[in-house]
């Protein structure tokens, strides 16, 4: 049996599998509940400061696309961070902490930019128990508005000033949750560790308006008529989540630096994918939203039973193991040549390969041979893109396979087996001559 | 073997709610949510397979994709361009051996798109929005088209003509438009008097007259029509049955199956209607299936159908079969009827013959008897064309149906034909809706021209 365990910051749970701050995560019940189920962690929804608590719109809250059958693909939210008084909540997080030692158990917290803001809270936090603090830098709606949020996040200048005050006013470990609303994502993150958080966190929801009501004409969803962008989460956000979550992990500035991964993940896959490009931990929101806490139970049987498949007894062993395979554009092996190849016995001629080529690629799969329906590849005008492996509605009915030897057919170019890349190709006038 | 005395044949078996349970929709209609879940397994194939197998080319992956985009109108009018029957087509084609077999999903998996459940929740969708009618009627042409028949393919024919601004008169020898969607289809597959919402909608377009109770030799004449109007189209159907040739057919109980479920379409309590305590329909196609499911429906305790040949060549579709089957009904292959036991001038049972193909593959009786009884036997051993009202006209038939071109046009040069009464007529409902839409073009295309 693999071990699950992890040490992140060393904050100790027993799977990596934390419930982000978010509506599951807003009192105790909830989160006794997600303990219960066997979540390794919770970030307790985001706290503000003492004094009268936020108020959340009474209408609906949440809007959503879907896949066939009503499967959830997205959900947007537009609720704020919590409602509660803080003396409850912080009351709940110690009582909490006290009774489930062995997980762990970070207070997020969102107060105005100012230094006596985050000095007032920060020792009400700390006297919980709570093992750690993520600072939410995120919030696209609602709390941005008021310079809190997504607006701190946005400008990493104040990163990393909230970051100085959290590391100087507390001994807790200090996790900078960032926003991907913005152009590149390692800035927020090297100025998080310039300011000395421990880790990052990422990422938070991307603003949207998930739909529009076609009758009313208003976004979705809707208050009175009007709708306001949201935070859009779920499993159509996760490319996005991963990509970000390997910027930084890749980034020579912040190589190292731990990093919680949320975005999407809905089963041991998705997770294994964050901690593939380096995630300490990841977080869950939107797939426990729709299906309740028991998913955990998958999620970490799934990745148990994977990890011992293939022979990793503890999450370090494969932790990062995909960081050094993203690379830039610029450095793929231009002299690397595959040709989609459809299997003929499970191709159940639909011709949706065919169409996609035929109308929006290269002209390179057939509709008809000697007269039947028949699909095959034209190794001549095959670029090897891979839409019709996209597109092909039959699992590994057409694959990718590598042109080994030969020439290939469509440039007539003998197959080279040297690696070679656009840096030193001839078309680029940027290209590096060799010397001579 | 004795024979019963007894010849029980009664009206009143069932309660009345058995009646209304056993009569009602056999394939409730989908849901939306569940329209949107099997319009979401359709592939959007390329050159589509069930769209080719169509015999009305219907544009299967378009009409499912409004489906799927919400937009059950615009699916149904996708629907009508090609069929303007769409929705009785829905109930009656036999999907699994036309569009449904060729999906591709039947292939990968065994578990075809369901495009005819589909098919009926657009139209029905449409029919219940109230829509405005699809289609609007060209201006007048002054042409006049005669087509005798209000079944399938006459009111198809006179549908793609008054859409091209044509008047059209349909001469129909029954009291009620429909043809065999009205009289000839088993109840429980259109229910609520769909037939005659069909019509309805299909007259909507303007420029149709119907005139009922003409019928051809006996109150018009194709001599006349032919004089009258610029054009005519004969979709007469098959008037006539096929005959046992067994001594006793006279007998009472011994009903032809189409008339037997005529009377059973047209009537207004159920309840009323006699049926026999055990039924034996002879036939292996729709009709028989038709007649026994319905005879067992009325409350029949022992319905059988006997066929002459295999299971193989039974023109019933396997799923039908499997429908009589699952409701308690025996098929027994392999036996021709052989004779009638009468008394009382009633029918009692029927003896028949076990067959097998010889040698040369010629089917013939092994001398083996079995005998049935019976109160009640159906015929359904085929339809036969009347050639009578053609007589006089030159009108070249070919085993007593009409000969047509690929355009539905006969040798006459201002007659057109199509539906059961062609040459090579397949006995369906969305082959005879083809047949009019083909000769419809051609007519106006002459006309025209």
């Amino acid at each position: 049996m693999a071990d699950l365990s992890t040490n992140f910051l060393g904050i100790k749970s027993p799977n990596p599998f934390w419930l982000a701050s978010a509506p599951p995560t807003d009192k105790a019940y909830n989160v006794e509940r997600a303990f219960e189920a066997g979540w390794g962690g919770v970030v307790w929804k985001t706290l503000g400061e003492a004094g009268p608590p936020v108020v959340n719109v009474n209408g609906p809250r949440y809007g959503a696309i879907w896949g066939p059958d009503r499967r959830l693909l997205g959900l947007n939210n537009i609720e704020l961070i919590t409602d509660r008084d803080l003396e409850v909540n912080l009351r709940e997080i110690t009582e909490v902490k006290k009774r489930w030692p062995d997980r762990a158990l970070i207070a997020s917290i969102m107060v105005p930019c100012d230094e006596e803001s985050w000095k007032a809270i920060l020792p009400r936090v700390e006297d919980t128990g709570a093992d750690g603090i993520e600072l939410n830098f995120g919030c696209p709606h609602g709390m941005s508005e008021r310079g809190m949020g997504a607006a701190v996040g946005q400008v990493p200048e104040y990163i990393q000033m909230v970051a100085e005050w959290c590391k100087h006013y507390s001994n807790m470990p200090v996790i900078v949750k960032l926003t991907p609303n913005i152009t590149d994502i390692r800035y927020p993150a090297r100025a998080a560790k310039a300011g000395g958080a421990d880790a990052v966190s990422l990422i938070n929801t991307i603003s949207s308006i998930v739909s529009v009501d076609l009758d009313n004409f208003a976004p979705m969803p809707t208050i009175d008529g009007k709708g306001s962008h949201g935070g859009y989460c779920g499993p159509a956000v996760k490319p996005i989540a991963l990509n970000m979550v390997a910027e930084i992990a890749r980034d020579p500035e912040t190589q190292g630096l731990p990093i919680s991964g949320i975005g999407g993940v809905q089963t041991w896959r998705d997770a294994a994918e964050f901690i593939a490009l380096g995630c300490g931990t990841v977080q869950v929101c939107t797939a426990a939203m729709t299906y309740g806490f028991k998913i955990v139970e998958e999620m970490a049987e799934g990745l148990s039973d994977w990890m011992d498949e293939k022979g990793y007894a503890t999450i370090a062993d494969f932790q990062g193991r995909a960081v050094p395979n993203v690379t830039d554009w610029q450095y793929l092996n231009l002299n690397y040549v595959t040709k989609a190849r459809i299997d003929q016995d499970l191709c159940i001629k639909c011709g949706r390969c065919h169409i996609a080529c035929e109308d929006t690629s290269h002209q390179a799969i057939t509709s008809m041979v000697d007269g039947q329906r028949y699909f095959e590849v034209m190794d001549d005008e095959c670029v090897g893109c891979n839409l019709c492996v996209n597109v092909c509605p039959v699992d590994d009915c057409i694959t990718m396979v590598e042109m080994t030897e030969g020439s290939d057919p469509r440039t007539g170019k003998p197959i080279d087996h040297d690696y070679a890349n656009w840096t030193t190709h001839p078309n680029n006038p940027m290209s590096k001559q060799a010397a001579e | 073997m004795t024979i019963s005395e007894t010849n029980d044949v009664k009206a009143h078996r069932l309660s009345s709610e058995d009646y209304i349970e056993n009569f009602s929709d056999i394939h409730p209609p989908l849901t939306q949510h569940e329209a949107f879940v099997e319009a979401d397994r359709c592939y959007f194939c390329y050159d589509a397979p069930c769209m080719t197998a169509c015999p009305t080319s219907i544009d299967i992956p378009m009409f499912i994709r409004k489906i799927q985009a919400d937009n059950p109108v615009g699916s149904a009018k996708t629907i009508f361009e090609q069929n303007i029957m769409g929705g009785m087509c829905a109930r009656v084609c036999p999907t699994e051996t036309l569009c449904e077999e060729v999906c591709v999903r039947e292939i990968a998996e065994g578990k075809p798109v369901k495009i005819g459940l589909l098919q009926r929740y657009a139209t029905d969708t449409f029919m219940e929005r109230e829509q405005p009618h699809p289609f609007t009627r060209a201006a007048p042409t002054g042409k006049k088209i005669a087509v005798v028949g209000a079944g399938p393919a006459g009111l198809s024919c006179a549908h793609r003509l008054a859409t091209y601004g044509h008047d059209v008169t349909v001469f129909e020898a029954r009291e009620k438009a429909g043809g065999l969607n009205e009289y000839g289809i088993a109840s429980y597959k259109t229910t609520n008097d769909f037939a005659q919402d069909e019509v309805d909608f299909i007259l909507q377009i303007g420029g149709i007259t119907i005139e009922n109770g003409k019928a051809l030799g006996r109150d018009i004449t194709l001599d006349q029509l032919s004089a009258d109007f610029d054009a005519v189209f004969l979709g007469v159907g098959l008037p006539g049955v096929n005959a046992l040739g067994l001594e006793g057919e006279n007998a009472d109980g011994v009903i032809d199956a189409v008339d037997f479920i005529a009377v059973l379409r047209q009537a207004e309590d159920l309840s009323q209607l006699e049926v026999g305590r055990r039924v034996v329909v002879i036939g292996g196609g729709m009709t028989a299936i038709d007649a026994a499911m319905q005879s067992k429906l009325l409350g029949a305790e022992e319905v059988t159908v006997t066929y002459r040949r295999g299971q193989e060549h039974m023109n019933a579709s396997l799923y039908e079969q499997e429908l009589a089957q699952t409701n308690g009904i025996t098929i027994r292959h392999w036996m021709m009827p052989k004779s009638l036991a009468v008394s009382d001038g009633a029918v009692k049972a029927i003896t028949m013959e076990k067959t097998a193909l010889d040698a040369s593959g010629k089917l013939v009786g092994t001398g083996e008897m079995v005998t049935i009884e019976a109160d009640q036997v159906f015929k359904a051993i085929g339809q036969t064309p009347d050639a009578a009202p053609l007589a006089g006209v030159s009108v070249e038939l070919e085993k007593g149906r009409i000969r047509v071109d690929q355009h539905r046009r006969t040798s006459h040069s201002k007659i057109w034909a199509g539906g059961d009464c062609v040459a090579g007529g397949e006995d369906l409902t969305v082959a005879s809706v083809e047949d009019g839409k083909v000769a419809a073009e051609s007519i106006h295309k002459a006309l025209m021209a």
